[in-house]
């Protein structure tokens, strides 16, 4: 009798220390996973990359004490950029933290893919800035994935746009010859589709030339260049290939200052490997580079200055994948914000924040608030687009640093939308997806 | 014609960048009748310990010699701590504990370094030189005398030396060869530390075009076809295959790339060795193995 007494009464202790621990973790914290990779092929990109996502939410918590008072907590989990990790720590990660994952960004095209279906079933947002599946931005059929800001679909217009521009104007394009030479790969061929689309609207000639992964040769590639002589070449890469393209370029002849890389074919790590020989190379830029941002000066005063910077070599920070990674960590910031707006100020679940990332509107005045006019287009997200912006701006290679020479790129969703939505349908057809109903969603 | 040539040509000078890599797989397996799966990860790990000390302000001949020390005290390592306690044991354990080599080298060559790329300038020009309205690559030259010094040294060394000779005797049988006397343990540093001298002369090169990144370890697998088809324990076989390797592959990028589809320069050479494995299964140049049965 005695003992069951005593059973009974620690019983009744743990759950009275239970029911008072739980509501207080739960007001104070909310979850980020961080599916890094800082070892690998990739880890170059990816050190800076999640080291800028890591320095602006410490940068939250530091100087603002979280987000409205909720304080941000994460965990990294290397996924070496291969898709069975990713899905690994996105599984060990996504029921941490008071109310699961907020969301998830796993900066790598192939584990994108291998979560999406995953990620619909546990109302955990998958957020895929610049990667991933580009139809994904009809948010009528993918409701938890987010292309935010821009996808290859819409960057390929950017260019064709920026070439345009460059030659006189879109009429000028007519009889041009311009190649696409990617990296091949799911993620190397997504913009083949549109970029053959616009060869039948602005009447250039277009090639398309294949490197096979990871991409580290490619004479014979660009020996096909030399025998089509284009007059622009657009590189879809990643990795190793980016400075293998460029050394290429250069062995036979073809003028830098007529290549245009993509936004994952336009780091510091791709042309410093090629040096001065890269001057005058173009790529697409998602964000700029450099420290002369207020977000990334605040992140030097308050996060460097206390000694929690991320990044042991400092140098990288205000490169262009550290930058990226403080884009990122803006937009999901942003995204909760929005989101307690509606649902209160409080650890919110993978379903709430999805209403945020939904509903997230950054007009000029509150990016001159966060510290980043011209560090981030203005963006505006909807049910169905799932997208938000679609502009680009252009940089150069000078030799030892990248310099901005563009404004904002629009892109031409006139073109892109119709595909977009195609794409989504007949995935959903696929897949026996039924449409959302934006209408009754969105408030 | 001239474009053909010029394909051609690219071919086997690119054919002559592989073949540096093979001759690394292929000291190794004459040693010791093991193939070194941590080859890719020595050329890594010897060229980013170059690269990191030239950027520490070290002038280039000094961090080259570093880095060769550094190589040497590996193998010196290598031999004690993971082959010679495999002594006798299957070959399959000595392949098993090359595998295990290649993540440590990996792991702390991105632990030492860091994950940065780095470019290295060797003060090659590679821009091209233009014969007969054929370009060919002024590195891909330099390249290519690199490699033909680097066969001629070895290939004396094995030929004309003692050592050399003991080599081969190690690797048809080790206990046949300790009990005649030949020190197994001093054969086997030797040679993983020729291994890692051609693995740094391979990295300088291979980082000079790509920069100084993890994807070294990949540029070994570009040599696997090369010792299939120019025999496991040849070094002009190395040399020959890589030629082979090279043209064919760029060849048939360019002309049959465009009709199946195109990227296929990274199988053909694996369909090619295959092939040949049918007709050939020692290689080109490789050494027929009879056996008593």
């Amino acid at each position: 009798m005695r003992t069951t007494k005593r059973w009974w009464w620690s019983g009744a202790v743990s759950a009275l220390v239970l029911v008072w621990a739980a509501p207080a973790r739960a007001e104070g914290e909310q979850f980020m996973p961080v599916p890094s990779y800082r070892v690998g092929p990739y880890a170059a990109g990816g050190t800076s990359l999640y080291g800028g996502f890591i320095d602006y939410m410490n940068l939250i918590n530091m100087r603002d004490g979280g987000i409205n008072g909720v304080k941000l907590t994460w965990e990294e989990c290397e996924t070496e950029y291969k898709p069975d990790r990713g899905v690994e720590c996105y599984e060990r990660l996504k029921a941490k933290g008071p109310t699961g994952a907020s969301m998830f960004h796993p900066y790598s095209t192939g584990i994108s893919y291998a979560l999406i279906s995953k990620v619909g079933h546990d109302k955990i947002p998958l957020v895929t800035i610049a990667h991933g599946r580009t139809d994904a931005a009809d948010g009528r059929y993918f409701p938890y994935v987010f292309p935010l800001i821009t996808h290859y679909w819409s960057l390929n217009t950017d260019i064709i746009r920026y070439i345009g521009e460059r030659e006189g104007g879109m009429a000028k394009l007519k009889g041009k010859k311009i190649v696409h030479l990617h990296h091949g790969s799911a993620y190397g061929k997504e913009p083949n589709v549109v970029f053959q689309k616009q060869a039948e609207k602005y009447g250039y000639e277009a090639k398309i030339i294949e490197v096979p992964a990871p991409g580290s040769e490619q004479q014979a590639q660009w020996l096909e260049i030399r025998q089509f002589k284009p007059d622009w070449v657009i590189v879809t890469g990643w990795g190793v290939m980016n400075p293998a393209a460029l050394k290429n370029a250069v062995r036979v002849g073809f003028p830098m200052d007529h290549i245009v890389g993509n936004f994952w074919t336009g780091s510091e790590e791709d042309v410093e490997p090629v040096g001065t020989a890269a001057k005058g190379y173009i790529s697409a830029a998602l964000n700029p580079p450099g420290k002369e941002s207020k977000v990334i000066q605040e992140i030097e005063r308050v996060v460097y200055g206390a000694g929690k910077g991320n990044m042991v070599d400092k140098k990288r920070v205000g490169s262009i994948y550290y930058n990226r990674g403080v884009l990122t960590g803006i937009v999901s910031v942003e995204a909760i914000r929005v989101a307690q707006g509606k649902f209160g100020k409080k650890p919110l679940t993978g379903e709430q924040i999805r209403w945020g990332l939904e509903n997230l509107n950054l007009d000029p005045a509150r990016i001159a608030a966060i510290g980043a006019t011209g560090f981030i287009q203005p963006l505006k997200v909807t049910c169905a687009d799932h997208e938000g912006g679609g502009a680009v701006k252009f940089q150069q290679w000078d030799g030892t640093k990248w310099k901005i020479i563009s404004d904002w790129v629009q892109a031409d969703k006139e073109l892109v939308r119709p595909l977009i939505e195609e794409s989504a349908a007949k995935y959903a057809k696929e897949n026996n997806i039924t449409q959302r109903d934006c209408a009754k969603e969105s408030t | 014609m001239a474009f053909f040539i010029e394909v051609l040509v690219g071919g086997l000078l690119a054919g002559v960048m592989y073949s540096l890599i093979a001759l690394g797989f292929v000291l190794i397996f004459k040693a010791s009748g093991v193939f070194n799966f941590a080859q890719g990860a020595m050329v890594l790990a010897a060229a980013t310990t170059y690269a990191g000390l030239v950027d520490m302000g070290w002038s280039g001949w000094l961090a080259f010699l570093a880095a060769l020390a550094v190589m040497i005290v590996f193998a010196l390592l290598t031999e004690r701590l993971v082959l010679r306690p495999l002594v006798n044991q299957p070959q399959i354990s000595l392949f098993m504990a090359t595998i295990g080599l290649t993540f440590v080298l990996e792991g702390a060559s991105q632990a030492v370094w860091g994950s940065v790329v780095r470019g290295l300038d060797l003060g090659i020009p590679d821009t091209p030189l233009e014969v007969s309205g054929v370009l060919i690559s002024k590195f891909d030259l330099v390249a290519s005398g690199t490699a033909g010094a680097l066969v001629v040294l070895l290939a004396s060394f094995f030929q004309w030396t003692r050592t050399g000779r003991a080599l081969r005797a190690v690797a048809d049988d080790h206990q046949a060869a300790l009990s005649v006397g030949i020190p197994l343990e001093r054969i086997w540093a030797l040679v993983w530390a020729a291994a890692g001298a051609v693995a740094l002369v391979t990295g300088l090169l291979w980082g000079s075009r790509l920069g100084v990144q993890f994807a070294l370890t990949q540029v070994a697998l570009k040599a696997l076809p090369v010792i299939i088809l120019g025999g496991f324990t040849s070094i002009a076989g190395a040399i020959v295959g890589g030629l082979m390797v090279g043209a064919s592959e760029k060849v048939a990028e360019v002309y049959l790339g465009p009709i199946i589809g195109g990227g296929i320069e990274n199988w053909f050479p694996y369909v090619l060795a295959l092939l040949f494995l049918l007709v050939r299964p020692d290689g080109l140049f490789g050494e027929k193995r009879i056996e008593r049965v």
